[in-house]
This record gives structure tokens, C-alpha cells and sequence, in this order.
């Protein structure tokens, strides 16, 4: 795909401003990062980040059988959410095999999304084919509605100077509220992010997008804010435990294996879903689990590498970063029923060449574990 | 600012002849593709002994970066002599002068040239074009 025919979120031409290197992510033009990429994930963990996350999807499912039927598709238990919160969720198949991770926002009557960019067409087309027996509709807002991100410890006190008639700082981890945004009303604001840091994401019309940003960027002098690009954002999330579709999960890995069991309802009272069955049977007889390595080797763990203990293959690798917060390269790989005990000595196979690792605790990061 | 005084190849890599040896090295804009101006963010490079013997266009190494892995290829069949010792720990090197201390890998080349090299000029049509 050339750069001509990728997606542009309404942030492009800032990021261009910006100085941002740019790539294709899931058919977007993205910024990657905008200084050096080690520098940006500890601007996030010290202090604060902005994230254009515009490439996101955004779907709002209404009418009176919203909640049941996102039931029906969704693997966490969505009429039990309290109206207001919001919880991680996956859209598998009959095969127990998810399709996207996804967020869940429980309104009163409806259900707001968002999900992963590189599976916003199959996941309106799964939703809207699936909600044709239910008194509901599912509607894309994607590009109604902008999605920026303010992650990291300084998010309060920056997002607070251009908030009003919302106190934000007591919006709960997980659960969200409207406020009024730089004078944009009934602006959607949540405690969620994707970093392992307090913060939000803030879901605005696209007209307003650039002004929000540069108010954010001024709110955010002197508070340490900088504009974060994906580079830095995907080892944020490596570094807090949090999987990323098409690494750690796909078509061909199920979230109980991955350990995913949080967003994975087997309740009785929320009835049969899709793909309930065959994640009952990978739940009662899993056959591999996925853990976090470390290594203090120089080389840093890709999708697809090898592991090895001694001469037996036990496992590969689905995710890797230089993590600059723990001081080790890091990632997550699976690995056979056996292997997954934390102090577990394996060895990478680096393009043919071995490098120690370790079977190390998930997540590697958490800010309330001190 | 990139020398006349060699040769280039589409993977970024260039020869320069010394008496009836060459030193290969990598190219300021593979550099660049890697770490982005930021020298901290390569973290590994993987050079050859010397003796071993290279086919045109062979991997001989790799280097790494916070972001990638690269192969790096042989512009020219030959034997190597020998690696550039203060490479393994100081791969800041590659982005301050890429051309001089940067140099890779010394080869005994059993071949003068061959028609995957490029001149400056034409190294520089050929990564104006791929920017684009």
C-alpha cells in the first residue's frame, strides 16, 4: 500500500507539523514517534503523553435490545456492567478464536465500542449481520467522533484546566462521564488508556480535534506533556501486561490461553454466546499459556522467534521491546503447559543464534505495585 | 555529503576499494531508517569472522535497532579479513560517521564490481524514489 492510499486521521497534518515519522498501521498513516522512541515511553511513565488514537473505532449499538444482543457476540458479561463503566471484551468466533478486543461502555439502555483499527470493517460487518434479529441497531461513529488519548500521572491536572462541568479527577478508573471540552459540549470522557498509567481518552468531532490537541499541548506546559507516537505506545502496553490483537491474540489464539479470563464471562444467567462452547473446552484442557520473558541478552525478543528449552521447541514469541522502565528487554511468547512457571530458564532462537531468558511475572509494569 | 569515493547498494550498504582490499559499511540513510537520529536506539550489530568466505549479495551480519532487525549484505563476492573491533560496543559510531570509523567488515574481493552497484548519484535518485 502506498502512503497515497492510506487512512489519514483529522490529527494528520499536526503530526506532519510536528516533525513525526510516519508509517502505515492497520491501512493508517501514523505517527510512529516524534523524537526518540525510549525517550517517549518514560515522557509517559514521569510525567504525561497525547496520542492520537483517531485511527480507533468507534460504534455505538442502540435500542431497547443493545445489551442483549451484545450478549450474544461479546465475551464479558455486558448486562451486569454498571451503567457509566466500562470493561475489556472480545468478539470471538464459534471457534472460541476472537475476531478483535474490544471496550465495552454501558449506557443505560445502549453500548458504546471501541475498537481496534486493523479490524474496524470486519468487526461493523460481524456486529451488523448479528444484530439483524434484535430490536438494535449498530451505527458507526467512527468518523463522527474523534478519539484522543492524555496518559500519564500529570492527566488530571492538565485535562482539569480545560474541563468544565466535570469533575475529572473524580471520574473512576473504568468508568466515564461528559463534560464540556474547550467549550465543546457533551465531550465523552474516560479513565481508560492503554499505557498502564492513569489518564483518559477523550472523544470529540473531528472539527474540533486540532484545536483540542494544541489546547491540550499548551495545558501541558511546564506538566512534562508530549505528543507520543505508536512506537513508544506499543511498549507501554507490552511493559503493563496488556495484549495487542494480532500479537498475542488472533484468529488462531484464544483469550483463555492468554490469559484473558477477566473479560470472559461463563455465567449461566448471560446464556449461550458465540464461541462459549469451544472456550469452555480450551478452559477445561488448555495446551499452552502465555507469559512475559526477559533477557538480559543485547537482542530483543520479535514476533515468531523460537524458544527452546535445552533441545525441545517450547514456545514462541508474540510480542518484544526494549523496555527503558525495567531495564530489560522484554516480551511475551507461548509457550507449552510445563514451561510457564515464573524463574523458568529458556533460551531465544535469534535467527539461529541462542539468547538466555527468563519466564518473568505479568505484568513487568504496574504503577500501584510499588 | 555522502562520498563519491565509493560504490552503493539498494540495501544501503556501500564499498569503498583500499589498495586490493574494501571496507563495506552502512549507508547514513540506513541509520537513519533504523534509529531515526537517535544513536541510543541501536542495540546490536552481528559481524563475521575473519576467513569467511561471501557470495555476492550474502548476509553476512545483522544490526538491530529498538525498532527492527536488518540484514546486512555483501555488495561484492570475497573473503573477510577482518571486523571492525569498536563496532560491538560503540554502535553510536554508525551515527556519527557512518564512513570512516563506521566501516563494517574488511574483504578480500574476488570480484572489481557488479551490476547492483551504484554510484552516489545514483544512490541518491534511488532513495529519493523509495521515500516517495
Amino acid at each position: 500500500m502506498t502512503t497515497e492510499t492510506l487512512k489519514q486521521t483529522p490529527l494528520h497534518d499536526v503530526h506532519a507539523a510536528l516533525g513525526a515519522r510516519m508509517i502505515d498501521f492497520g491501512g493508517w498513516h501514523m505517527p510512529v514517534q516524534y523524537g526518540p522512541i525510549l525517550e517517549e515511553v518514560n515522557c509517559v511513565r514521569t510525567a504525561c503523553g497525547l496520542f492520537d488514537l483517531g485511527h480507533m473505532g468507534r460504534f455505538h449499538v442502540v435500542g431497547p435490545d443493545a445489551i442483549k444482543f451484545v450478549d450474544t457476540i461479546a465475551t464479558n458479561f455486558c448486562a451486569k456492567i454498571p451503567v457509566g463503566a466500562i470493561r475489556y471484551s472480545l468478539f470471538c468466533l464459534e471457534d472460541g478464536n476472537p475476531i478483535d478486543d474490544v471496550l465495552l461502555y454501558r449506557e443505560e439502555q445502549d453500548v458504546f465500542i471501541v475498537v481496534n483499527a486493523g479490524n474496524r470493517d470486519r468487526d461493523l460487518a460481524h456486529l451488523q449481520k448479528h444484530a439483524a434479529d434484535f430490536d438494535c441497531e449498530v451505527i458507526d461513529e467512527s468518523y463522527e467522533l474523534d478519539m484522543i488519548a492524555l496518559q500519564g500521572q500529570n492527566s488530571v491536572a492538565i485535562l482539569e484546566k480545560l474541563v468544565e462541568g466535570c469533575d475529572v479527577g473524580a471520574i473512576k478508573y473504568y468508568r466515564f462521564d461528559f463534560g464540556t471540552l474547550c467549550g465543546i459540549e457533551n465531550v465523552r470522557i474516560s479513565r481508560t488508556g492503554y499505557t498502564g498509567e492513569d489518564g483518559f481518552e477523550l472523544y470529540l468531532p473531528p472539527t474540533h480535534s486540532a484545536a483540542v490537541w494544541n489546547a491540550l499541548l499548551e495545558a501541558g506546559k511546564g506538566l512534562g506533556l508530549q505528543p507520543i507516537g505508536l512506537g513508544a505506545r506499543d511498549t507501554l502496553r507490552l511493559e503493563a501486561g496488556m495484549p495487542l490483537y494480532g500479537h498475542e491474540i488472533d484468529d488462531n489464539h484464544n483469550p483463555i490461553e492468554a490469559g484473558l479470563n477477566f473479560g470472559i464471562s461463563f455465567k449461566e444467567e448471560k446464556g449461550d454466546w458465540l464461541g462459549r462452547a469451544a472456550l469452555e473446552a480450551v478452559k477445561a484442557n488448555p495446551t499452552q499459556a502465555l507469559v512475559g520473558i526477559t533477557t538480559d541478552g543485547k537482542r530483543v525478543p520479535r514476533q515468531g522467534y523460537k524458544l527452546f528449552r535445552g533441545d525441545e521447541e517450547v514456545g514462541y514469541i508474540c510480542s518484544g521491546s526494549v523496555s527503558p522502565t525495567i531495564k530489560s528487554n522484554i516480551g511475551t511468547a507461548y509457550v507449552k503447559l510445563g514451561n510457564e512457571e515464573v524463574g523458568t530458564q529458556l533460551e531465544l532462537d535469534i535467527r539461529g543464534k541462542r539468547q538466555a531468558c527468563v519466564v518473568a511475572p505479568q505484568p513487568f509494569y504496574s504503577r500501584t505495585r510499588k | 555529503m555522502r562520498p563519491d569515493d565509493r560504490k552503493y547498494t539498494k540495501s544501503h550498504e556501500w564499498i569503498k576499494f583500499d589498495g586490493d582490499t574494501a571496507l563495506i559499511g552502512i549507508t547514513d540513510f540506513a541509520v537513519e531508517e533504523l534509529c531515526n537520529g537517535n544513536e541510543g536506539d541501536l542495540v546490536y550489530c552481528d559481524l563475521p569472522d575473519a576467513d569467511r568466505v561471501l557470495e555476492p549479495g550474502e548476509t553476512f551480519g545483522e544490526i538491530e535497532s529498538v525498532k527492527a532487525v536488518s540484514d546486512l549484505n555483501s555488495p561484492l563476492p570475497g573473503t573477510v579479513i577482518e571486523n571492525n573491533p569498536l563496532i560491538e560496543d560503540h554502535l553510536d559510531i554508525l551515527s556519527t560517521d557512518p564512513w570512516n570509523k563506521g566501516w563494517l567488515i574488511r574483504i578480500k574481493p574476488s570480484a572489481k564490481t557488479g551490476s547492483n552497484l551504484m554510484t552516489r548519484e545514483e544512490y541518491e535518485a534511488f532513495i529519493a524514489a523509495e521515500a516517495h
